[in-house]
């Protein structure tokens, strides 16, 4: 079973919701395809294909709630699967944080389907490898990669007469170049929605040329410094400000936006003025299914960060009903407003600092101040006086986001880049004062 | 089902940043039943490997997996969740031209099987074209019809769901009535029934156990803002229900409770509720340097990351370079038989045979039957871990059998054993290694972990430290991370207590690969010391 339209979905769904014997039930189908080529050593190690299609369904019981899903679709499949989650629902205890299920809505019509995407093959995903390796081989460096791409759909519907579909497409391509003699290495990224505006060999070029140019690296003392996080860098950081950013654990005196004495801190400059970061499902650049999937709650423009101002937080239904507040559900794409230069044109404006291609292995050390370390990785340059010099050992970083968003000098232009699950629009970010901890020895 | 569905499920994200989760959901009654009847996977095992070899394979092997999970989510006096799952299916791995092709379905009739096989088939001839040079697999004895199973007294997925959430709801009790603002408590539950057979000559059944109760407890300052919590100190086990029976035996006195082979939830979270107060207030770390001695619940997760990582044969070579990386410890430098990893009070072992670990298996997931081996020996390193298509590069001719795929439909490939530092040879307790430490901290429970993508610096935190005085513990320490480098680490190695204060921890889920797979590991050591090892402050005040 291959993508369904959005009238096949609705029958599948229709005729699971009329098997239900409980008060509620609601149901989500999912599926479609995902293809990948994984390379390593200047050859393919493995390819393959995965089609599959998915039925969820959540019986209500009052509070009590159960969920089961299946994947075959014959009428005795909808009807058991159905069976199953009433029974599960049944031996479950009250769930005192239950809600009750959401009516109808109106969901906001989002295109992000390329055909492109929608027909690649074997062949092509075989020569997206095959135009990397070919880079490689050409500068006598070893490439190590991975193309992921996806065509699917989503639907949901409910027996108080939600229902919503959605279909897209996207395709992530990272790669790491290594030279031959160990001491240089360079990775690039492309994330899209159309394949055709995906260039394996050209991105497959950026990371050849950081393989080159990072050997011979010198040995910087660790400290603070100004420093260029290219858009891939700095959406390390963001995701794990965005994945905290829940107003129940700030209310719950949980979070770094805690406030003292009890509350959020809603309203408060906490960021450089110039910091505007929002969600919206219909942005042309990072389209995203328009409902959350926790409960099919609608997915809206939404500013979390606006003139550095905190906006908002993310609010689930029963934490808004016991707090008289918005629920605002946890966003599917983000954009963070960025300048018009290009990375190059930052750098150009730099006296003197360190320019990062990537962050890596990045964990919360202190969920007070969002401090988090990690290391560089994979290109780390040292610039002065507009230019790159030479480059440098990796560091390890001790530094929280929210002193990075403070410390802020420049933005470049935003890119798309894959993040935890999701695609966002991140610029480049120049950020003075930087904490760098110790060196690494990795290349 | 993907990580963030689960989490939605879930309705938290704590403490379950790699959970995977794929297969159908199911209610509790379907969880008991034993699956399929041996005769009939037998002889659907055999269609795949005929058919693969009709095709010309030159060897196949069929994995016919039943994998069963379930997953119980709690905060304070509430349960948010109950999952289960359940996923069946068969994954089909053929060498044919000197290649691997590999191929899997849920259709589990004679036709989806042998479809499933012939694509397999299909799949390597094509990828042979761009084979470097053919697959060379080290030689396996068929080992007939056999049959292992985790040595469990409790099946956890058979107790009646009631029964595991009255022991949440009694844990997250015991830690509120000791003052406890939040506590949020799980259980993950896995069964992995596994058929393997392969043209060698193997038909291995095998019943797999697993279990895991982590809780967080989070203490708050609402006054002046600030907050701390304290992780359980369980630890993933391949064990029964039985583990949690926390048996008087198995406990150990120190700063606070430790748990050896059995562990006691309750007492655990009311000890966890009063420490996480206790650390709202505790003196903040002056940073410098500090001899470090480590509980096992501790140093399991720096060997997972600085020993059993680095010494994965795949990584040396470059298979993981664009993701979980390389290593530093490159062939050379084993090659060489004089590389000092470590002191030589340090010997560390894989092990896929340890009772009550989560690596342990009768066989691996390509028939080999699993066994024990040094990785680093007096301080030297002298082997890595290796499946059948690896040790002919390290001139070896046998697999270390530790080949593993997360379900049935993915490709098995070379996962960590356990891996574990051996006790000391000569008598030490805890108690004597701590009188002889001038400065130091004494460690307990894994905290925040990071490492480079060749394994050489690192930083840990932790869940309890306590400073060290003239040989004296004084008071209990926060904001503590420790950074080094691997083997500068393992080299100030001045002490390992004895077999009586050895303990296992482990990851419940360790991910590796694109598409990424987890795995599930082992790690036992006693209580170690390590001389001079730089210790950073964390704490970081926001305007």
């Amino acid at each position: 079973m291959a993508i369904l339209s959005r009238s096949e979905a609705r029958r599948i769904l229709d005729k699971t919701l009329k098997y239900s014997r409980a008060k509620e039930a609601s149901a989500q189908l999912t599926g479609g395809e995902t293809g990948n080529i994984r390379f390593a050593r200047n050859s393919v190690s493995t390819s393959g294909v995965v089609n599959n299609t998915e039925l969820m369904v959540e019986a209500r019981f009052g509070k009590k709630s159960g969920i089961a899903t299946i994947n075959e679709f014959s009428d005795d499949a909808l009807e058991k699967v159905m069976r199953r989650a009433e029974e599960l629902a049944k031996l479950s205890p009250d769930n005192p944080e239950a809600m009750p299920l959401l009516g109808e809505q109106k969901y906001t019509s989002v295109n992000g389907f390329a055909k492109a995407t929608a027909t690649i093959t074997p062949d092509e995903r075989a020569k997206a490898a095959a135009d990397s390796i070919a880079a490689a081989k050409k500068k006598k460096v070893t490439a190590a990669g991975y193309l992921e791409d996806a065509r699917t759909f989503a639907a949901v519907a409910n027996t108080k007469g939600l229902f919503g579909y959605h279909a897209s497409t996207s395709a992530n391509f990272t790669v790491t170049m290594r030279t031959e003699n160990g001491l240089g290495s360079g990775w690039a990224q492309s994330d899209v929605t159309d394949f055709a505006a995906m260039h394996a060999g050209t991105t497959s070029q950026t990371a050849v040329n950081k393989a080159v140019e990072s050997q011979k690296a010198r040995a910087l003392e660790p400290g603070k410094y100004t420093v260029i996080l290219e858009p891939s860098a700095a959406s390390g950081l963001l995701a794990f400000m965005m994945g905290n950013y829940s107003a129940r654990s700030a209310d719950e005196g949980r979070s770094f936006m805690s406030k003292k004495g009890g509350g959020n801190r809603i309203g408060e400059k906490l960021f450089d003025k110039r910091v505007h970061i929002y969600s919206d499902p219909a942005d042309t650049n990072v389209p995203a299914q328009p409902w959350a999937n926790s409960d099919f709650m609608p997915q809206q423009r939404t500013d979390w960060i606006e003139n550095g101002v905190v906006k908002n937080l993310t609010r689930s239904r029963y934490w808004a009903s016991q707090t008289k507040a918005k629920a605002i559900p946890e966003p599917n794409n983000l954009i963070m407003i960025g300048g018009d230069k290009s990375t190059a044109e930052l750098i150009k404006s730099t006296r003197r600092g360190i320019l990062v291609t990537r962050t890596w292995y990045i964990r919360m050390v202190d969920p007070q101040s969002l401090l988090l370390t990690g290391l560089t990785r994979d290109g780390t340059f040292y610039v002065e006086n507009g230019q790159v010099k030479y480059p440098i050992k990796n560091f390890r970083f001790n530094e929280s986001p929210i002193i990075m968003l403070n410390n802020l000098e420049e933005l470049g232009r935003p890119e798309r880049v894959g993040m935890w699950g999701f695609s966002a629009m991140i610029p480049a970010l120049k950020v003075r004062d930087f904490t760098f901890s110790s060196l690494s020895d990795a290349v | 089902m993907d990580r963030r569905k689960f989490l939605q499920l879930s309705g938290t994200g704590l403490g379950i940043s790699m959970l995977p989760l794929s297969g159908k959901l199911v209610a509790e009654t379907k969880l008991t039943h034993s699956g399929m009847d041996i005769a009939v996977k037998k002889e659907l095992a055999d269609t795949a490997l005929n058919t693969a070899t009709k095709l010309g394979a030159s060897y196949a092997d069929v994995r016919i997996g039943r994998y069963l999970n379930q997953y119980v989510i709690t905060r304070e006096m509430k349960v948010n969740n109950v999952v289960n799952t359940e996923s069946i299916g068969m994954g089909v791995r053929v060498l044919a031209k000197g290649t691997w092709g590999f191929a899997a379905t849920n259709d589990m009739t004679s036709d989806g099987i042998a479809r499933a096989t012939a694509q397999a088939v299909a799949t390597a001839k094509a990828s042979s074209k761009s084979q470097q040079e053919p697959v060379q697999l080290a030689p396996v004895k068929g080992h007939g019809e056999v049959q292992w199973k985790t040595p469990i007294k409790k099946n956890a997925l058979a107790l009646p769901l009631a029964e595991k959430v009255d022991l949440l709801m009694a844990v997250n009790k015991s830690a509120l009535d000791a003052g406890a603002n939040f506590i949020n408590s799980m259980l993950f539950l896995v069964n992995e029934q596994k058929y393997f057979a392969s043209t060698d000559g193997s038909y291995i059944d095998q019943d797999v156990h697993r279990l895991w109760a982590p809780f967080t407890v989070t203490a708050i300052d609402k006054k002046s803002g600030g907050f701390r919590t304290r992780n359980g100190l369980s630890q993933p086990v391949g064990r029964g229900f039985e583990y949690l029976d926390g048996r008087a035996a198995d406990k150990l006195q120190s700063q606070t409770v430790l748990y050896r082979d059995s562990y006691d939830m309750v007492e655990d979270a009311h000890l966890a509720a009063k420490q996480a107060q206790q650390k709202l207030t505790a003196k903040s770390v002056k940073p410098g340097k500090y001899d470090l001695v480590l509980d096992p619940s501790h140093l399991w997760l720096t060997i997972h990351e600085s020993v059993g990582h680095p010494l994965e044969l795949d990584r040396v070579l470059g298979y993981e370079a664009n993701y979980a990386g390389t290593s530093f410890a490159t062939i050379d430098k084993w090659r060489s038989g004089k590389f000092q990893y470590g002191s030589d009070k340090v010997n560390l072992v894989a092990d896929k045979l340890q009772p009550g670990s989560l690596g342990a298996v009768g066989y691996d997931d390509e028939g080999v039957k699993t066994t024990n081996w040094d990785l680093v020996k007096d301080g030297v390193l002298v082997n890595y871990q290796a499946i059948r298509d690896q040790v002919h590069m390290l001139e070896q001719k046998q697999s270390h059998g530790c080949c593993y795929a997360d379900s049935w439909s993915s490709v098995q490939f070379q996962r960590m054993a356990n891996v574990s530092l051996l006790p000391g040879k000569e008598t030490l307790s805890v108690d004597n290694m701590i009188k002889d430490v001038e400065k130091g901290i004494y460690i307990v429970g894994d905290g925040s972990f990071s490492i480079d993508q060749q394994r050489y610096n690192f930083q840990f935190g932790g869940q309890l430290f306590y400073e060290i005085e003239n040989g004296k513990i004084t008071g209990m320490l926060e904001d503590v991370a420790y950074q080094s480098n691997t083997q500068e680490f393992w080299n100030s190695c001045s002490q390992v207590c004895d077999q009586s204060d050895y303990r296992l921890g482990g990851s419940f889920f360790d991910g590796k690969g694109q598409p990424s797979q987890v795995s599930a590991v082992s790690h036992g050591s006693s209580t170690t010391r390590f001389d001079g090892v730089n210790v950073i402050n964390t704490k970081r005040k926001l305007g």
